[in-house]
């Protein structure tokens, strides 16, 4: 049972064909990365399907229902969360605060009794922030939960992201290089802390240039060139596909690898 | 102690205390007038800061809604008999109704084009005002009927100052609970980033425009204070250097300051008394003052000082 599927996605940007007839699924428990060269439509595919773009052709189902076009805060509250490429984090607020806006589908959320600041707001933030803290704890950044978001560090951001995304309880997480920029061993914190979100039964969608990462933990890959399908399979399989090889280094390029 | 009772709290206290200390050194009334004009002005100042300062939108037409709520009290009495209390209200709804009609389309725009649009706003609701002067009195401005409670006529610069005060202390508590609570993030959130805020299913739009409706309910309660404290409106209350000097307060207190707003009106509305024995230097030294403190205190003066504090406690 897939818990996300698009079908024959394709958007084009002033006659470049971004992405063309790109299409995959994912269940609950399950990893799936999406690799390809720069360039390939990665991000862009994530963009579609998370809503930020409205995709030409194509169709976007979640959980058996049409959310194609559907903005990101409706597909938000249909339980499809995301973190990005360029960090977006909230840098004037704490990390905690940052979380805390992760949960805002579940608040209850009225003006007036804001304005008021009645006793139940005083509680459900309370509540709110144990829930931050606990996400907090879970990707490493108890200790950090007062400081601005701004003065983290990089992989510190990265983290967070995911610690907001995981706020909203999704039941798909679509992570944008999520290791980008990280050093080994913030990768494989990631590495583990991912592999930990599947196992509750979120389903993820991973682009990630991090092959190490990307062969470990994938259940299935997505090979993406030049915003066509290229591959799927698993990773021994795309990992022995000389197709991939020649679409990274090349006809060239996969040669020498073959011999070497 | 700080900790007990949470910041909050002592805000809303040392301003109390304040407002309730200062009387006692006031040696005429003059002073009690230029106190409310503080009040009234850091009531408008810290609505806008709301939208500008939290949420991240500009207003440069923001004096459109004090000027809704100065006329509201001028035309209602006058033209259509209701009581002055009443026409506050209906005021503060008319600018309510007209920022949400108008915000939905114009906060779509970002940046300066925000700024352009609302200070077409601005513009349009001046004009208006100084045209139809049928109801208005046009550019000559008109009279406002004396506000009675149940009988009693409300009168006297003493009077008012503690109006003004009590107005100021209810908006001041009405912002800084927002500060911590699930709208107050969305605002701040969405200033930060839009589409990680709408990642995480914050309705952007729906936000931005409460926000802007906030700001607007507040200048219009401001402008209907000062309306009765003076006894009088004109359209220069409504008008674009209006819009602009409460912009100044903002910016100059400190974005997204609470308190700045208070002290970035309290310096705009005494230091031009304090200056006048400058004579025609007066406004030289204003503009100047206000560059050198904007260089120095890049973040407002509120922001500055309590990180100075900051640095000197650790």
């Amino acid at each position: 049972m897939s818990l996300l599927k698009a079908s024959d996605v394709g958007i084009a940007f002033g006659g470049v064909k971004a992405i063309d007839g790109v299409g995959f699924s994912v269940a609950p428990g399950e990893i799936l990365s999406i690799i390809g060269p720069n360039g390939a439509g990665k991000t862009t595919l994530f963009n579609v399907v998370s809503g930020m773009y409205a995709a030409d052709h194509g169709r976007i189902e979640l959980d058996g229902r049409d959310v194609t076009g559907l903005p990101p805060d409706a597909l938000a509250s249909r339980g499809l969360s995301r973190t990005f490429q360029n960090l977006q984090i909230f840098h004037r607020m704490t990390a905690a605060e940052n979380v805390m806006v992760g949960r805002h589908l579940q608040e209850r959320c009225s003006l007036f009794a804001d304005l008021l600041r009645l006793p139940s707001v005083t509680r459900q933030n309370r509540a709110t922030r144990a829930a931050a803290l606990t996400l907090l704890d879970q990707v490493g950044l108890r200790d950090d939960a007062d400081v601005a978001a701004g003065s983290l560090s990089y992989g510190a951001s990265k983290r967070l992201e995911i610690a907001r995304a995981l706020a909203a309880e999704p039941r798909v997480l679509l992570l944008d290089e999520p290791a980008a920029g990280c050093n080994s061993v913030e990768t494989e914190e990631i590495d583990r802390l991912i592999c930990r979100v599947a196992d509750q039964g979120i389903a993820v969608v991973l682009v990630e240039h991090d092959m190490k990462l990307v062969m470990k933990i994938s259940h299935r890959i997505l090979v993406l060139n030049q915003g066509r399908m290229l591959v799927e399979g698993t990773p021994d399989e795309v990992r022995h596909n000389p197709l991939v090889a020649e679409a990274y280094l090349g006809r060239h390029g996969a040669r020498e690898a073959a011999r070497a | 102690m700080l900790n007990l009772l949470g910041r909050r709290s002592v805000i809303l206290i040392v301003l109390a205390v304040m407002m309730a200390v200062l009387p006692l050194l006031f040696p005429s009334s003059y002073y009690f007038r230029v106190a409310s004009l503080v009040w009234v002005s850091a009531l408008a100042a810290i609505g806008l800061n709301i939208l500008m300062g939290k949420a991240g939108q500009v207003s440069l037409g923001h004096a459109g809604f004090f000027g809704i709520g100065a006329y509201a009290v001028a035309i209602g009495p006058a033209h259509l008999g209701l009581n002055a209390l009443l026409a506050v209200l209906v005021g503060a709804l008319l600018s309510a109704v007209l920022a949400f009609l108008v915000g939905r389309p114009i906060l779509r725009l970002k940046g300066h084009y925000l700024a352009i649009a609302t200070l077409g706003l601005g513009v349009l609701v001046a004009m208006v005002i100084t045209t139809e002067s049928g109801w208005t009195g046009g550019p000559d401005g008109m009279p406002v009927p004396k506000l009675s409670l149940f009988g009693w006529r409300v009168s006297g610069s003493t009077t008012w100052y503690w109006i003004t005060a009590g107005l100021l202390l209810i908006g001041t508590w009405f912002a800084l609970n927002l500060d911590d609570t699930p709208t107050g993030r969305a605002f701040r959130a969405l200033h930060d980033s839009e589409v990680a805020a709408r990642t995480a299913g914050v309705h952007v739009e729906r936000f931005k425009l409460q926000a802007f409706v906030i700001a607007a309910v507040y200048a219009s309660v401001a402008g209907s204070a000062l309306a009765m404290m003076n006894g009088f409106v004109n359209p220069d209350q409504a008008g674009f250097l209006h819009s602009v000097e409460l912009v100044t307060m903002v910016v100059l207190g400190g974005l997204g300051s609470i308190v700045g707003s208070i002290v970035g009106a309290a310096v705009l509305v005494v230091l031009p008394q304090l200056l006048t024995v400058f004579q025609d230097y007066e406004h030289f030294l204003l503009g100047l003052i206000i560059i050198v403190s904007m260089i120095f205190m890049r973040d407002g003066m509120v922001p500055m000082l309590a990180k100075l504090a900051r640095r000197a406690r650790s």
